[in-house]
């Protein structure tokens, strides 16, 4: 686009990150880059530090160490907050109001056009619900009107907490489909989720537990490396592999290896 | 700050509110219907024509900053506040949003409260009773800013709503009403003149007896509007675009 020099330059590039929360290490020293243009799946089970990776790169989180570059400025810069489209995983939009007043009202904090609204509605396939109250719709209704507010001004990066939970499978096809275009036309996107067998439709895969990057690598290198046959059997591989290593006596250097293989 | 972003969350704030009707009619007749109480209780005494216009001021600052409180902490809780911290929406813009909006209500629940007072329940002013709207107003506007500011302090509803006796009664007990701060013991008189709640009692009081002039009113008014802007001003420092 406009500035093809950094087109090259990752979305996010994280580097020795460390998180605390309460007197947990919810991320201890993780470095990452996330690509430019790509759907970037993130999978791990609940409690692995998706969602504060997540926040971490969307600039509300509290870091104890470590640098967070988006679109190489700094991580919650101001310049980077018409740039990103957040979505929690709890749907945070405004119950007593019809979902057209709340991506009305998000359209006019970011400064986008009228249009913007029209669109995202679209997008999310919530047309024939647009004048009813958030209150009144289903859980996954809800959570399309949330990620409809992320598409809002045609956000750089999208960073998704697993937003298609609890959607119809049909929809859930479109949701991708409408990613897959979205990155086709130059947008960056994270993704989380813990139901694996998403896990195909990504571009790359970031897999996480424990606060750290098990893999980061394309389903197609992650299924090759480990010889399983999806995603799931892939992770479990990983897995087994780790602890064994980490069983040996005196092997410190073991996860890091692993790591390294994974690559 | 920003006008358009500021004038856009007030917009979405009274949306919000309009469709909660319950909210709207609890908030614009309870007050009067509280008034209406205390001058029953006190038909055939004086007693009505001494406190009600601090009771005035009394129920709108109350009620302002229950539902600032809990509207404020809602938004914190639902992740909303979360999403507009992560895009271009300033801090200010969001309180003052937020102190527009519940002062718009505010004016309108004064008037009623006032008219109520002075029509149905017969207070007798011999000031200009449009200053005693104006002080009700400018108490209904530190209830909320209070309550904004105390929203940052509270994870749940239940410890919001604690906020309450925390930050409000004393202010009541000192201001005036069960006790006229002059008679107050020594240490206390000093204490209730740092409360905000006794500045709006004076005003009021010097309306309704029209024992002073309006430039005494009016720096009244200043010192609530001080206060407003120091909660103001606290509550935006309280929210953090980074949480742990």
């Amino acid at each position: 686009m406009m500035n093809s020099p950094d087109a090259a330059e990752p979305a996010v590039v994280i580097e020795a990150l460390r998180v605390r929360r309460g007197r947990t290490d919810v991320l201890h020293g993780l470095d990452l880059r996330i690509p430019r243009g790509q759907v970037v799946g993130l999978l791990g089970p609940s409690g692995c530090g998706k969602t504060t990776l997540m926040r971490a790169i969307v600039g509300v989180q509290k870091v104890k160490s470590g640098t967070v570059a988006v679109l190489g400025q700094p991580a919650g810069s101001a310049a980077l907050r018409h740039r990103i489209g957040y979505v929690t995983q709890a749907a945070s939009v405004y119950d007593d109001l019809t979902i057209r007043q709340n991506l009305d009202y998000f359209r006019r904090v970011l400064g986008a056009g009228r249009v913007d609204v029209e669109r995202a509605i679209e997008a999310t396939d919530l047309s024939d619900h647009a004048r009813r109250l958030v209150s009144s719709l289903s859980g996954g209704q809800r959570s399309r009107v949330s990620l409809a507010a992320a598409l809002l001004g045609s956000p750089d990066l999208l960073v998704l907490d697993e937003p298609t939970v609890g959607l119809d499978p049909l929809l859930r096809v479109e949701l991708w489909d409408l990613f897959h275009r979205l990155a086709d036309a130059g947008t960056s996107l994270l993704i989380s989720s813990h139901v694996m067998d998403e896990a195909s439709r990504c571009d790359r895969l970031i897999l996480m537990r424990e606060g750290a990057v098990l893999a980061d690598a394309t389903p197609d290198e992650l299924l090759a490396e480990t010889g399983a046959a999806d995603a799931e059997g892939a992770f479990l591989a990983l897995l087994r592999r780790r602890h064994a290593r980490h069983a040996l006596p005196g092997d410190d250097g073991a996860a890091a290896d692993v790591e390294e293989e994974a690559r | 700050m920003n006008p358009t972003r500021t004038l856009a969350t007030t917009g979405r704030v009274l949306t919000q509110i309009r469709h909660d009707p319950r909210t709207v009619v609890l908030l614009l007749v309870v007050p009067s219907l509280l008034i209406g109480l205390v001058a029953w209780i006190f038909t055939d005494t004086p007693v009505f024509q001494t406190i009600g216009p601090a009771i005035l001021a009394l129920f709108p600052f109350i009620v302002m900053f229950l539902v600032t409180s809990i509207t404020t902490l809602r938004e914190r809780r639902t992740g909303t506040l979360e999403r507009l911290l992560s895009m271009p929406l300033g801090r200010g813009d969001f309180i003052l949003g937020y102190t527009l909006a519940f002062g718009l209500l505010a004016i309108v629940q004064a008037l009623l409260a006032s008219a109520y007072a002075l029509w149905v329940c017969g207070l007798d002013v011999k000031g200009d009773p449009w200053l005693l709207v104006a002080v009700a107003v400018a108490d209904a506007v530190l209830g909320s800013t209070l309550g904004l500011f105390a929203s940052a302090f509270a994870r749940t509803e239940f410890q919001v709503v604690q906020f309450m006796p925390l930050l409000v009664f004393p202010q009541i007990l000192l201001g005036g009403i069960f006790l006229p701060r002059d008679q107050l013991p020594a240490g206390l008189k000093e204490i209730s003149d740092w409360l905000p709640l006794s500045h709006a009692v004076d005003a009021l009081n010097a309306v309704a007896t029209d024992s002073h002039d309006a430039a005494y009113i009016g720096g009244q008014l200043l010192i609530i509007g001080a206060f407003a802007l120091a909660a103001v001003i606290l509550g935006a420092l309280t929210l953090q675009r980074r949480t742990a």
